[in-house]
């Protein structure tokens, strides 16, 4: 009972925090509700006893990557933003699809069936410690999509280098 | 009841660790004058009671009952919020560092990258201090500092894989024991590299001298804090000093030993043994905050690009290449 | 520790120490038109490297069986082709020379990873690791407005459409509990779970996201704009690779995992296929731009592939993998004579720049005339022989209608491609243009257009090749 108490709690905060975000008219509000939301999907990793993802949904997301996010919103002229209109002319057109999206899953998610549970437990992870399971998980099952990950990085590095370099003559 | 019992004794260590710890942040300040004025041939504070001693209570007095100035047209609850999460994030990874043997506020499996998370988390009270100023100096301070945490951030976290290598944990309390059982009874010296990036990315990660870019005071005022004043700046201040107790107890935890004496000067000396482990951990903890002084005396300011420099071209480098060796020596021994 | 069988990815291995050893040249490089020679003759080693190792490894998660070759070979043979177009044309635009070829390769990496993907995450992230590096390639020229336009509009239509592709794999594996591709095929027919909701919502958002790869209408808005503004070499690159290795998880994904669910998919499938052609045929008719021309060509051609996919049956997958690398032929040979003529700066995009090319350049008119008697489909060309065997694939899978539908469409695509015929051929020419075919990217062409009526005249090889690297 206690269980789905607090998941409901976060699925909850968790929705009506993503609503908020994507309903500010200022994008530092949404910034700071953002790292609100982030620490409730922090906080739900640790209630499946996944603190390693929860440290490094903290570290990475709210401490890197929505620190970039200011840095570009910073660089904007954020005043001049804040006196537009809040959404484009087309949003009810958007709404329409949204809404019939929405319908959609949501019929489609009483057809909801669970799979075989997997083997691995709770109390095998945590004999081992969380940190230890994902790391033998993704240097063994996954070493194959771990490597093309790092590939896919080194392009984002190549990339960036590409768009943002100074024009050499 | 045993919940109960439970519960008490945490907000018991809650209590002692933050009255601690606002101490010595009070007094960090007196001690950071004192060293820096000796070692500028002055004298520092020595009105305020006998030898300047009550100086920090003034000073806090006075930020107490300063006005509270909000400046026009600034994004108000973004300018309240900035510097109660600077406060929160330096003060909440206190909860993880364990002062001497067994007594820790919550000891946590993740103990260093809860330490690394907060004090990322520290940059956020920066930036929005700086964008909800509505302020030319404040708002490049808070872009100074978005730029310089980001970047040590990940040389800071690099230069400490290394000891997680070897100690295979992030628990604090297993990273002290791993090292008095180890050959040179701490880390310092077989990391070595990953400690001198250590050093240098807590200069930076604190926005210390010679790292203070964002509130460098002769270009920028007082750089993301310009804006503020009487209880509020003194809350950044508070911050910025606990982020200093927290990385000068990480390198203790991590580099130093902690609260144990390397084996080799027991058997040396075997009456040290009686002395008790925080003895050892808060002088380790006044040296390195010592160091912290020194070097701001000692050091004049980075120029930003030559910062940035240091801190990819460098550090980054050089951390990788110590998680690299420490992997292949793993390995083989 | 036990070391994992690598063999089945040795030719992934190659391609990235070419490119991480192509990141490291193209410092120390002065002559930058080695860096595309070292491209092509790596990948030309790859190619022979890929037939000899087959095999699966990473416990299923990479699969190299025939299938797999087969696209890798037209993988290959795209990126060789791209990084002999480019040559010429990057020395008056780009000036990052070397990173082109570096994302060049990426993208066929990804690409040939797609192929192989055995593993929904694995799909996922080979689809990742070719689409980022071709956004970046679509902006390369950056003091191009048009450029940077297609890149911004291919980053965020694509990184939706991989959104949504997520969101397919995460209900699958919440309803199968496997993300091994085979696995979840023997899953749901174990189970006969065929009429789950759930299951066919998944099927929607994996047709989504591919149709938006393969530029299927109605997810095609973004390939015109993408087409016209990326640099040409790019648009030709990619108007080929992504969308052949698109097909190949089409195909590996929907004949393993999804064969039960076939009725529902083929349904959904026909009408896409029928407005892909419809509008890639129609609305090229009013293209004066040969970029933008090309680009609802290529619209039009993925609906004529999806048919393939339609039969739901190894002769339609077949017929779809060799219509795919009879497309790559006679699309770069397109984009050759594109190439040359954006190379000499008098002359731009548009068809009419076309005009009297037969009176000046007897011999790239001729040859143009041939790719665009091969796209329409006009034999004895590679084209026809392509169309014939989908339409056959079609016909037997009992949508003989389909067949029908499709032939009235070419037959409304021989306007647009015959009435360059008609420019180069039966008008004056407005600016004389001189185009020499005896450097590389003549030479380029003259083999295309070999390949294309040898491809035409004698099919056979290639369709058994095909047929072999059935599933």
């Amino acid at each position: 009972m206690l269980n789905q108490i607090i998941f409901g709690y976060f699925a909850v905060t968790m929705i009506s925090l993503a609503l908020i975000v994507i309903t500010r008219k200022n994008i530092m509000h949404s910034i700071v509700y953002m790292l609100i939301l982030f620490f409730h999907i922090a906080g739900l990793y640790l209630f499946l006893n996944a603190e390693f993802l929860a440290a490094i949904q903290i570290i990475v997301y709210a401490g890197a990557i929505m620190v970039l996010f200011l840095f570009v919103i910073m660089l904007l002229n954020l005043r001049e933003e804040l006196r537009k209109s809040r959404f484009a002319i087309t949003w009810p057109i958007g709404a329409i699809f949204v809404v019939l999206s929405a319908v959609m899953i949501i019929i489609s998610v009483f057809g909801n069936r669970f799979a075989n549970v997997g083997n691995v437990k709770i109390s095998d992870i945590e004999k081992v410690g969380h940190t230890v399971a994902v790391g033998k998980l993704l240097f063994v099952e996954y070493l194959f999509p771990f490597e093309v990950a790092s590939l896919i990085l080194l392009v984002a590095i190549v990339g960036a280098i590409v768009l943002a370099k100074k024009e050499i003559k | 009841m045993e919940l109960l019992w439970e519960i008490s004794i945490i907000v018991i260590k809650i209590v002692v660790v933050v009255s601690v710890v606002m101490f010595h942040v009070a007094y960090a300040t007196y001690f950071e004058r004192k060293v820096i004025g000796r070692m500028q041939m002055r004298m520092g504070p020595k009105e305020v009671g006998p030898l300047g001693i009550l100086q920090p209570v003034a000073d806090g007095i006075k930020s107490f009952f300063k006005e509270d100035i909000i400046p026009l047209n600034s994004d108000k609850p973004v300018f309240y919020l900035a510097p109660v999460i600077s406060i929160m994030a330096a003060m909440s990874a206190l909860a993880v560092i364990p002062f001497f043997d067994g007594f820790i506020i919550s000891n946590i499996n993740l103990g260093i990258l809860f330490i690394l998370a907060m004090s990322s988390l520290g940059a956020y009270g920066i930036v929005l201090a700086g964008w909800a100023s509505n302020s030319k100096y404040a708002f490049l301070g808070g872009l100074r500092s978005a730029a310089q945490v980001i970047s040590y951030e990940v040389s800071l976290g690099l230069s400490l894989v290394g000891v997680m290598l070897l100690a295979g944990s992030f628990n604090l309390n297993d990273i002290v024991e791993a090292q008095s059982s180890s050959v040179f009874g701490f880390y310092a010296i077989p990391q070595i590299l990953g400690f001198f990036v250590f050093i240098v990315s807590a200069v930076a990660e604190t926005n210390r001298p010679p790292f203070d870019l964002p509130e460098a005071e002769s270009e920028l005022v007082a750089g993301y804090f310009a804006e503020y004043s009487g209880f509020r700046f003194a809350l950044f201040m508070a911050a910025e000093y606990i982020g200093m107790i927290i990385m000068s107890s990480l390198a203790v935890l991590c580099f130093l030993g902690g609260w144990t004496v390397p084996y080799y000067v027991l058997y040396l000396f075997p009456f040290l043994g009686a002395v008790p482990g925080v003895v050892w951990f808060i002088l380790k903890l006044y040296a390195c905050i010592f160091f912290y002084y020194w070097i701001r005396a000692t050091l004049p300011r980075f120029r930003y690009d030559q910062l940035m420099a240091l801190g990819w071209k460098l550090l980054i480098p050089l951390s990788l290449l110590n998680i690299l060796i420490t992997g292949i020596a793993k390995l083989i021994i | 520790m036990q070391v994992p069988d690598l063999i089945p990815v040795v030719p992934e291995i190659l391609m990235t120490i070419l490119v991480l050893s192509l990141l490291v040249i193209d410092l120390f490089i002065k002559q930058k038109e080695y860096i595309a020679v070292y491209t092509v003759v790596g990948s030309l080693l790859v190619i022979i490297s890929v037939f000899y190792c087959t095999g699966v490894t990473f416990k299923g998660m990479f699969v190299a069986d025939s299938y797999s070759i087969f696209f890798k070979m037209i993988f290959l043979i795209n990126v060789i082709f791209a990084a002999i177009i480019s040559v010429e044309y990057l020395k008056k635009r780009a000036s990052l020379y070397g990173e082109y070829y570096v994302l060049l390769v990426f993208a066929t990496i990804g690409m040939m990873i797609m192929a192989s993907a055995g593993n929904l995450i694995v799909l996922y992230l080979g689809l990742e690791l070719m689409a980022l590096s071709t956004y970046v390639l679509a902006g390369i020229i950056r003091t191009d407005g048009l450029s940077t336009e297609a890149a911004v509009k291919y980053f965020l239509l694509g990184a939706f459409s991989s959104a949504i592709l997520l969101y397919g794999i995460s209900l699958l594996y919440g309803i199968t509990g496997s993300l091994d591709i085979r696995e979840i095929g023997l899953y749901i027919a174990k189970e006969g779970i065929i009429n789950n909701k759930l299951l066919l919502l998944g099927l929607v958002f994996f047709i989504t996201s591919f149709g938006f790869k393969i530029a299927a209408a109605p997810f095609h808005m973004w390939t015109p704009d993408v087409y016209h503004g990326a640099p040409t070499s790019i648009t030709a690159f990619m108007s080929v690779g992504p969308k052949a290795a698109a097909f190949a998880i089409f195909g590996r994904v929907f004949m393993i995992v999804f064969p039960a669910l076939s009725g529902s998919w083929v349904n959904l499938l026909i009408p896409i296929a029928i407005l892909t052609m419809a509008v890639g045929n129609i609305v090229a008719l009013a293209q004066t731009n040969i970029k933008r021309m090309l680009a609802y060509s290529s619209i039009a051609h993925a609906g004529y592939a999806l048919l393939g996919i339609i039969a739901a049956s190894n002769e339609g997958l077949s017929a779809m993998m060799n219509y795919m690398l009879i497309y790559l032929f006679m699309n770069v040979g397109a984009f050759i004579l594109v190439i040359m003529l954006n190379n000499q700066a008098k002359v731009g995009d548009s068809i009419h720049d076309y005009r009297g090319l037969s009176k000046s350049n007897p011999l790239a008119a001729f040859l143009m005339l041939i790719i665009m008697f091969s796209l329409t489909g006009i034999p004895p060309t590679a084209g026809f022989m392509g169309k014939l065997y989908l339409f056959m694939a079609v016909v037997n899978a009992g949508y003989g209608w389909l067949a029908v539908v499709a032939v009235i469409f070419s037959a409304i695509s021989a306007f647009y491609y015959l009435r360059i015929v008609m420019f180069m051929f039966m008008n004056e020419s407005i600016e004389e243009v001189k185009l020499s075919l005896v450097d590389v990217n003549g030479l380029l062409l003259i083999i295309v257009v070999f390949m294309v009526l040898f491809i035409g005249v004698n099919p056979q090889p290639f369709v058994e090749l095909a047929r072999l690297a059935i599933l």
